[in-house]
């Protein structure tokens, strides 16, 4: 006997919440992330200073509005006299162009993986996915750390440490869509018509799961932020003088007793870029592709 | 049964033997090992001196099954920076670690399971949308960050907790939730979507139209079935934690595993990290190993899978 028509109970069950709230745009996420890519573009423009610029007698200057502070730093200096706010507008530039690369390489790979396991099946497709079962249950930030000292750090190694972590979960979600498509009849369609196993996957598939990827690639955004600061602050992501929030952070954290900002400026910066790619990408995914919900 | 255990066992194995493969490549793709080693002054009769005494003069097939066999008898080479074999300087730190990550697991689950509960319960109230907040704020939150945010707060302006080392009870305090709040934002939300879940099921509904009271309900029908898929995540949680002790265990200068990976990273004690990744590893291979085995034991449908 169905149960669907029990009688209402003392818990109401609400409904989904419906598709016109979802459709409300994230105005604040919006304009967090134009002002982000704005400053990062731009950056030479919006700097007051040098970012690796050093001014010893400068050093440890409060922020403007703090007592000793001036206008000359807004958010004061750092201990080799650098000022604060252009280090920041130049180190969102670091963590855009690391996710930017890191999410490219990871995504695609995982992409590639996710839709040869899923279309060819069988034995290809278990073996592969132990693979990303593997990668996924394993702190695959060992092996980022790993790369970084034996490879020395920089622009190339942080990516290649940030793909090694992330293409495993493109690959399963990916796969998992294929799955879907595959069953569908344009699919059997251009089998029939004699189209290539390559073919099919490239000109079929694949744009039948660029929603989900996009949804991905917004959803990991501030993924690969965090990952990339976080390495940054081991001393295994960007290598001074560059500026990188991760990084500045660290060096903040033995002053934090006498000169707050330091740290805490950084790295209220990433929380903020993070929270609005995360909450841009949550609205991505309702809109576009809301199965992915539970992913 | 035993079948299951048996290839969980092996497929762990090749996992780790590709890992230790892995490690034994990078040192020697970028060159010589022994330039890991020696400072940036050293002579050349020095770097002839250190080749030889690693072996590293020998073709690379005999370096490879020297690597194997050192790693299979637990001899992972020695600390340049503590000049003790890699492994006994591990098992030192070990406990500290462990006994940091396993107040925090327990207190990240004791906090996020009735939050999450609470969440799914009243869905759509204003106790679902604060647990959401708490939930999107602690995953933008990076937890090095947290961690000195509370140091500053908690030691410095208010005085009332130690910010760094072990000691007493209170020492544990700011570490644990550091590392804690790491697992509660995503833990909780998982909580939640079980529950939803087992809420909409028929036994569910079945035990409220034999007139069951809420609270039974929820708590014996609902929550023991929603925990299932929390309990498989152990092992991942495990790994995110074991993770999330490097950067905890560094801001803290907590003496645990994950602050010897820091130093090993920054003092570039390459025979260490090759150390402290391999161990890691094993544990928490063999955690996952555990938490499958004792699903596949819960649950027949793994085995068969």
């Amino acid at each position: 006997m169905a149960l669907d028509t029990a009688p209402a109970t003392d818990v109401e069950i609400v409904d989904e919440r419906r598709p016109r709230d979802f459709s409300r745009l994230p105005w604040t996420s919006f304009v967090i992330i134009t002002v982000l890519v704005v400053v990062a573009v731009f950056a030479p423009l919006i700097a007051t200073h040098s970012p690796t610029e050093q001014s010893l007698p400068d050093k440890l200057k409060p922020p403007a509005w703090q007592e000793g502070g001036s206008t000359e730093h807004v958010l004061g200096t750092d201990m080799l006299g650098r000022d604060l706010f252009s280090r920041l507008v130049y180190g969102a530039r670091v963590s855009l162009t690391v996710a930017m690369f890191a999410l490219l390489s990871g995504g695609l790979i995982g992409l590639a993986i996710g839709i040869v396991a899923g279309y060819v099946g069988g034995r290809t497709d278990s073996v592969l996915m132990r693979v990303v079962d593997a990668t996924l249950t394993f702190p695959t930030i060992l092996i980022a750390l790993l790369l970084a000292v034996s490879l020395g750090a920089g622009l190339r190694t942080i990516v290649l440490a940030i793909t090694v972590i992330i293409w495993a979960r493109f690959a399963r979600v990916v796969r998992g869509e294929v799955l879907g498509v595959k069953t569908r009849d344009f699919v059997a369609l251009a089998r029939v018509h004699g189209c290539s196993d390559l073919r099919i996957m490239a000109i079929h598939i694949v744009p039948n799961v660029m929603n989900t990827f996009m949804v991905l690639l917004t959803l990991h955004i501030g993924f690969v932020i965090i990952v990339e600061a976080s390495l940054s602050f081991l001393g295994a992501g960007i290598p001074p003088p560059t500026p990188s929030w991760g990084q500045m952070v660290a060096d903040g954290r033995s002053h934090i007793a006498s000169a707050w900002w330091l740290a805490a400026l950084p790295g209220a910066a990433i929380m903020l870029v993070v929270l609005a790619f995360n909450l841009f990408g949550d609205w991505l995914r309702d809109w576009l592709d809301p199965r992915l919900r539970q992913v | 049964m035993q079948r299951f255990i048996v290839r969980r066992l092996l497929q762990s194995l090749v996992v780790l033997v590709v890992l230790a493969l892995v490690i034994f490549a990078l040192a020697r793709v970028t060159g010589n090992p022994a330039d890991l080693l020696l400072p940036e002054d050293a002579t050349r009769d020095d770097r002839e001196h250190l080749l030889k005494a690693l072996g590293l003069d020998r073709p690379v097939h005999e370096q490879l099954a020297r690597y194997l066999k050192g790693a299979v008898t637990g001899d992972l080479g020695t600390s340049i920076r503590y000049r003790k074999p890699a492994v006994e300087v591990f098992f030192e730190r070990l406990p500290n670690t462990l006994a940091l990550v396993g107040i925090a697991l327990a207190g990240a689950v004791a906090v996020s399971i009735p939050l999450g509960l609470l969440a799914a319960v009243y869905r759509g109230t204003i106790i679902d949308r604060v647990s959401g907040m708490i939930a999107v704020l602690g995953i933008a939150t990076p937890s090095f960050w947290l961690g000195i945010v509370l140091i500053y707060v908690f030691s410095i302006q208010l005085g009332w907790l130690p910010s760094a080392r072990m000691g007493g009870p209170l020492h544990y305090v700011l570490p644990t939730i550091t590392l804690g709040a790491f697992l509660v934002a995503g833990l909780m939300r998982l909580v939640r979507s079980s529950v939803l879940e087992v809420l909409d099921t028929e036994y569910v509904k079945l035990a409220r139209i034999k007139g069951l009271s809420q609270t039974v309900v929820i708590w014996k029908h609902a929550l023991r079935n929603a925990l299932i898929p929390v309990v498989t995540l152990f092992g991942v949680l495990f790994a995110l934690l074991v993770t999330g002790a490097i950067v905890t265990e560094t801001v803290f200068a907590w003496p645990g595993v994950g602050r010897l990976t820091y130093e090993a990273v920054i003092f570039r004690d390459y025979p260490l990290l090759q150390a402290v990744i391999l161990m890691k590893a094993i544990i928490v291979l063999g955690v996952n190993l555990c938490v499958d085995i004792l699903y596949a034991y819960l649950d027949p449908r793994v085995r068969y899978a």
